[in-house]
């Protein structure tokens, strides 16, 4: 019944992996890779999340059924953020060329003015 | 294991059932089986429920960049790094408490799972001086939220996200330290057998998962823009 058991050395070389990742992380983010930064961190982080489920979590020696369930959640939280932002990171297009915005033009070119009751605060302190 | 089992495929009457057995499962794999799909299951809702989170923050990460560059920038990169490393190694201790549940270490069970929850203590100081730093700072949205510039406004979005996020998983780092006690204290009555270890497997499910939702946080809140793009 004890399932799978992984050498100590393997959870060694996974903590060592996941140790260099966040290093790289980090150092990464001082470089200006300009709007790349944001999927290079994110690839990141995925490729250390992987690790944990996969050997810390044992998802690599479950159950077909286990790893039916693992990739559940990954699904629906692709349909969570996936649907959502389809809908509002194309409120600001336009609905044929030439022709007039969608619904919601502009929410995001609103510039973000400093709205009275921050500043007052800001001000106070 | 295989001994119970035999004994037990005869008839329900005299029998030598192992102790963990529940008697709605065939076999101790089966119960073993059960549970892990229930934990994951379990898994599932919560990354819906943090993933709403991240939803949120991604758009407002979108609709203001700059607010949520400076914004960032506040956050203590050493602390944050830091505390990545703490909870790292404390699911590297978790995974050998389940491994030394596997192979029968019962002592080494209790030793590694105290060191999973020395180092989530070492964790949760941490957020405590980061949090006290925020309310000394201002930081905190509210009456009393301060913020220099023309950013305050989406910069008070920024942090309610802060705290939103942070505190919901350091609520889940603080049930998984009650989680560990009670393992901890069933290991020491010697509960385990290399057969029967389900709740010291499960229970690391949990920590591990919320090991993985601070390796998503780290970059999202602490290393928004260190390189200065939006500076």
């Amino acid at each position: 019944m004890a399932g799978h058991i992984s050498p100590k050395s393997t959870y060694y070389a996974v903590f060592a992996a996941l140790m260099v990742g966040t290093a790289i992380t980090v150092a990464v983010a001082f470089v200006n890779l300009g709007s790349f930064n944001f999927p290079v961190a994110i690839g990141i982080a995925i490729t250390k999340a992987t690790l944990v489920i996969l050997f810390f979590m044992h998802a690599k020696y479950s159950s077909r059924l286990t790893k039916l369930f693992v990739g559940t959640a990954f699904f629906f939280l692709v349909v969570l953020l996936g649907l959502s932002l389809t809908d509002y990171l194309s409120r600001g297009l336009k609905t044929y060329p030439g022709g007039a915005a969608g619904a919601g033009y502009g929410v995001r070119t609103e510039a973000p003015a400093a709205e009275p009751r921050s500043a007052g605060a800001a001000a106070e302190h | 294991m295989s001994d119970a089992i035999a004994a037990h495929a005869g008839s329900h009457g005299t029998h030598a059932h192992h102790n963990d057995l529940q008697h709605h499962f065939d076999s101790l794999e089966q119960q073993h089986e059960a549970a892990t799909l229930g934990m994951w299951l379990f898994l599932i809702t919560e990354v819906l429920f943090f993933g709403g989170l991240f939803l949120a923050y991604t758009l407002y990460r979108v609709w203001y960049p700059v607010a949520w560059a400076e914004a960032s920038r506040e956050l203590d990169i050493v602390l944050g790094a830091f505390n990545t490393a703490v909870l790292i190694g404390s699911s590297l201790t978790m995974a050998f408490a389940v491994r030394a549940a596997q192979t029968g270490k019962q002592r080494a069970t209790v030793v590694w799972i105290l060191l999973t929850m020395a180092l989530g203590l070492v964790f949760l100081i941490v957020k405590y001086f980061e949090y006290k730093e925020k309310f000394e700072h201002h930081h905190v949205p509210g009456p009393n939220f301060a913020f220099e510039g023309p950013q305050a406004g989406p910069a008070q979005i920024y942090f309610s996200l802060y705290f939103l996020m942070t505190g919901l998983h350091a609520t889940h780092m603080i049930i998984g330290f009650v989680i560990m006690a009670v393992i901890a204290w069933m290991a020491h009555k010697k509960r385990f057998t290399p057969e029967w270890y389900t709740p010291v497997e499960i229970s690391g499910l949990y920590w591990h998962f919320v090991d993985i939702v601070w390796i998503f946080l780290f970059p999202l809140l602490y290393l928004v823009d260190r390189a200065g793009h939006f500076a």
